[in-house]
């Protein structure tokens, strides 16, 4: 492929600084809050990257204190995804459900996040009971409010029980004050109220970056799919942001609990506010990086210019990108959603890190959108991005090549509080039931969800918004679709199961894995689902070729997910990791681990904590806690290997029309793998001879990394492997793995 | 706006002086005994002539700054507002020329800000404010 030149010229004159204000209603929300406790405490700036305490609050019975966090919980744990999976743990019983009042929301932003010096220091991590899944799922998500919640003075924040009305939870870590306040009437959509509670609660303009909220949309109200916005304040546009915590339904447990909103409202920011250890070390360190970026972003990927969009064209390339609910993986019309486009829609003249200190800055904004239906109809807005995982969810995956349409489905999904990759997967699972007659116009309650029709698209969402009509039933999510359309003899159930793409309960992130056993394991040997934060493989295996054997792809599943892992629990974005590489990264050892990068994390947690460590001492950070992690999710009575199993569509050609797209390729496989001339042979024959072999292998790949990853072939983390990781030390934990081995 | 240039005609990279520039930019406006530490730094080069590392004040850094800590003065000089600053250094990878600089001692980074303190201790009268256009604002 050429690599894309970026003109100046081409970009769209657009204003990024006007859009429609919803300031109209500040003084009635101000005069309309109800304070039902207000609790004053100490502010505090970590020191080498902790607090040492976190805050827990009860929506119910309004108990607000303050918890220590101890040595062994940073010694095992570390921060962000672990401590909230450690939270989380002590929360709940094996029984409960993510709707009890005593299932918890932690929000905890991890060691190194807040330092402003390296690119993707603001991450927090979101944990919860998901109401898809039932395990535990996690989300990293950018924004300010992780920083702020660390420079107020906590380390994490517990949110548990359901209030009875809408609260608002307040931190103020410049007065040292927190506060509940019963939200009067009013809007619950994320651009609305995160623009009216950041003026709200920000002393004056100034102020304004200082705060960020924490929201979600009506969509969460009513749907199990709901996520949480976490706000940034863009002073270049003069608009609040967002950055989205979206797998898992998170945003649903939020409302579920009645709570409208969580805000931070912390000090000014500076540079040293984590207090390092070594800041002289995070200093080069980062300089190193941002230089890195000046030099070789505009060659590699573009992230300044195209955000994670830049992959659109090249997936559709490699006939990789999921088009028609992952059938197909390229289409003719790709290019109108592609990042030649992007790159001119999106405002280049503006500064889209969701953190201070991120050059890779790929938060991109398309400005002066004109919203077409909805109750915003008319509305002039900012819309994020889009990514690359909402261009091909929302956009190929369902047949959407109209730019104008995607965005207005980006806008609504996210002021809505809706995963936008959930609901990319579920729509794009929908239509092709749609195409297949398994749904129908009498079904669906009118909508005519074939490929392309955007307006049914967006129909279908704002009823998932108002609860009504079948976009309530779309937001069951793709697992209980099934059930439902089984249920109601709807059609043959194999192939409602083969095309409907979650595992766990979780849909299917963006990436076409037929094609890539390593990329399969990636998404179905997951500990929260099939998400491409834990093991993306699909470039390595199938665009790089750096995974050419079946013990590479098993070793990739091994160490990816841990090294991934390790982002979460310190704060971190993934991007900076690969999106970029040092000039010279392709003659190092291991390139495929960038391994110049790796060093840099290394030296980052050192610099910050004071802790020296090893890459080698990374990766066990993160078994500590992945492993803690599948042992919660048999704790809650799944995590084994039948709860690993993958949907057929997600291993190979379910169709004729599949296999007839790429009959060479498959033929030759045939051939080539299994020993077996395709010749003479019918599709539906050569079919089921695939289906065979790759279900074979998929089983054989579980073997592997199960093994790899020191499980049992059941998936069980053994006990040898607990004591490696010192998680022998929590008797609860060598409980649940005693019941199976 | 505001330039300082230097005129390698003039000045010998160093090679006949006592550096008086950079000691003078550190001391006067960094209130340290250190050239190193000076915002202008006089390189010789091993096979003769030499070059300065200056900020000519081309605006970069301001386009990158996430906090606006940078902005042009009255005079076209890009200052650095130290508190509104976040120290992320931005600056200091994005600029070519290299003339944003880190001192382990500071949280915000500094650059030349054509005060013209070094101009008049220059002994060879190599340095001087000139005034020039604006470059447009790129997209970086």
């Amino acid at each position: 492929m050429d690599q894309l030149v970026f003109d100046p010229s081409k970009v769209m004159a657009i204003d990024h600084t006007r859009r429609t204000e919803y300031l109209g209603a500040l003084l009635a929300y101000r005069t309309g809050l109800r304070t039902l406790k207000e609790v004053a405490y100490t502010p505090s700036l970590p020191d080498r990257g902790y607090n040492n305490r976190s805050l827990y609050v009860n929506v119910d019975t309004l108990e607000v204190t303050e918890k220590p966090v101890t040595q062994q919980m940073k010694d095992v744990f570390i921060g962000g995804r672990g401590f909230g999976l450690y939270h989380l743990w002590n929360a709940v019983q094996p029984t409960t459900k993510w709707n009890d009042p005593e299932n918890e929301i932690i929000i905890s932003p991890g060691p190194v996040c807040g330092i402003t010096q390296y690119a993707g220091t603001g991450k927090s991590l979101v944990v919860t009971l998901s109401p898809q899944t039932e395990i535990p799922i996690d989300s990293n998500v950018g924004g300010f409010f992780g920083p702020l919640l660390k420079f107020s003075g906590f380390d994490a924040l517990e949110l548990q029980g359901k209030s009875t009305k809408d609260v608002i939870l307040f931190i103020d870590g410049v007065k040292g004050l927190i506060r509940i306040d019963e939200a009067p009437e009013g809007p619950v959509d994320s651009h609305v109220l995160g623009e009216l509670l950041t003026h709200l609660y920000a002393e004056n303009d100034a102020d304004l970056p200082n705060v960020s909220v924490v929201s979600t949309g009506a969509a969460a109200e009513h749907s199990l799919i709901g996520m949480l916005n976490f706000s940034f304040y863009d002073r270049r546009r003069g608009c609040v942001r967002f950055k989205q915590a979206g797998r898992g339904g998170i945003g649903t447990v939020f409302r579920d609990k009645r709570i409208r909103a969580v805000v931070c409202r912390g000090p000014k920011v500076a540079g040293d506010l984590n207090h390092p250890a070594d800041p002289e070390t995070i200093a080069r360190t980062g300089i190193k990086y941002h230089k890195e970026i000046r030099e070789q972003d505009p060659h590699q990927c573009m992230m300044r210019r195209n955000g994670t969009a830049h992959i659109v064209e090249i997936m559709n390339a490699y006939d990789l990108l999921p088009v028609h609910n992952f059938q197909f993986g390229s289409h003719p019309d790709t290019h109108k959603i592609d990042s030649s486009y992007w790159q001119q829609r999106c405002t280049q003249t503006t500064v889209d890190g969701c953190w201070y200190g991120c050059s890779m800055a790929c938060a991109k904004g398309a400005d002066g959108v004109v919203l077409k239906t909805g109750p915003y109809q008319g509305h002039m807005v900012t819309v994020d991005g889009p990514e690359y995982e909402n261009a091909a969810g929302l956009g190929s995956n369902c047949g959407v090549f109209d730019p104008d349409y995607l965005l207005e489905l980006n806008f609504y999904c996210d002021t809505y509080g809706i995963c936008t990759i959930t609901y990319g997967t579920l729509t794009a699972f929908i239509m092709e039931c749609y195409q297949r007659g398994i749904l129908n116009k009498e079904r669906t309650g009118g909508l005519e969800l074939t490929w392309g029709n955007a307006e049914a698209d967006l129909e279908m969402m704002h009823q998932m918004a108002r609860g009504t009509g079948f976009g309530k039933v779309a937001g069951l999510g793709v697992k209980k679709m099934k059930a439902h359309f089984i249920a109601q003899g709807w059609g043959d159930p194999q192939l409602i199961n083969d095309i409907g793409m979650e595992n766990k309960g979780l849909e299917y992130s963006q990436y076409m894995s037929k094609e890539s056993l390593a990329q399969q394991g990636g998404y179905a040997l997951t500990n929260k689902g099939p998400q491409h934060d834990e093991a993306w493989l699909i470039f390595m295996d199938m665009v790089n070729k750096q995974l050419p054997t079946f013990e590479a792809k098993a070793e990739a599943l091994y160490y990816f997910p841990l090294f991934r892992t390790w982002f979460g629990l310190n704060g971190f974005c993934k991007l900076p990791w690969n999106d970029v590489v040092p000039a010279d990264n392709s003659s190092q050892p291991e390139p495929q681990k960038v391994p110049e990068h790796v060093q840099n994390y290394v030296d980052l947690f050192t610099a910050t904590t004071g802790i020296k460590i090893t890459k080698e001492d990374l990766i066990m950070q993160s078994a500590r806690v992945y492993n803690f992690q599948r042992v919660f999710n048999i704790r809650m009575g799944k995590g084994l290997r039948l709860h690993d199993a993958a949907p057929y569509r997600s291993l190979g050609p379910v169709t004729r029309e599949e296999y007839e797209s790429r009959t060479e390729r498959y033929d030759k496989q045939l051939l080539d793998e299994l020993g077996i001339d395709p010749a003479g042979k019918s599709t539906e024959e050569k079919m089921a001879l695939h289906r065979t072999w790759r279900t074979d292998r998929f089983s054989q790949l579980m073997d592997s990394v199960y093994t790899r990853r020191g499980w049992t072939l059941d998936g069980v983390p053994t006990l040898e492997r607990l004591r490696e990781l010192g998680l022998d030390a929590f008797p609860e934990v060598v409980a649940v793995v005693k019941q199976f081995i | 706006m505001k330039q300082l240039v230097i005129d390698f005609q003039k000045c010998n990279a160093g090679r006949d002086c006592a550096h008086e520039c950079e000691l003078e930019c550190a001391i006067k406006v960094f209130k340290k005994d250190d050239p190193t530490l000076a915002a202008l730094h006089i390189k010789a080069h091993e096979d003769g002539g030499g070059h300065a590392v200056i900020c000519d004040q081309c605006g970069d850094c301001i386009v990158v700054c996430p906090s606006e800590a940078l902005r042009r003065n009255k005079l076209g000089v890009v200052m650095l507002d130290k508190k509104v600053c976040v120290g992320c250094y931005m600056c200091i990878g994005f600029c070519e020329k290299g003339a944003f600089e880190y001192d382990p001692d500071w949280i915000t980074p500094y650059k030349c800000t054509s005060c013209g303190v070094c101009v008049k201790v220059c002994p060879h009268g190599a340095l001087q404010i000139v005034e020039v256009p604006e470059p447009a604002v790129r997209i970086i």
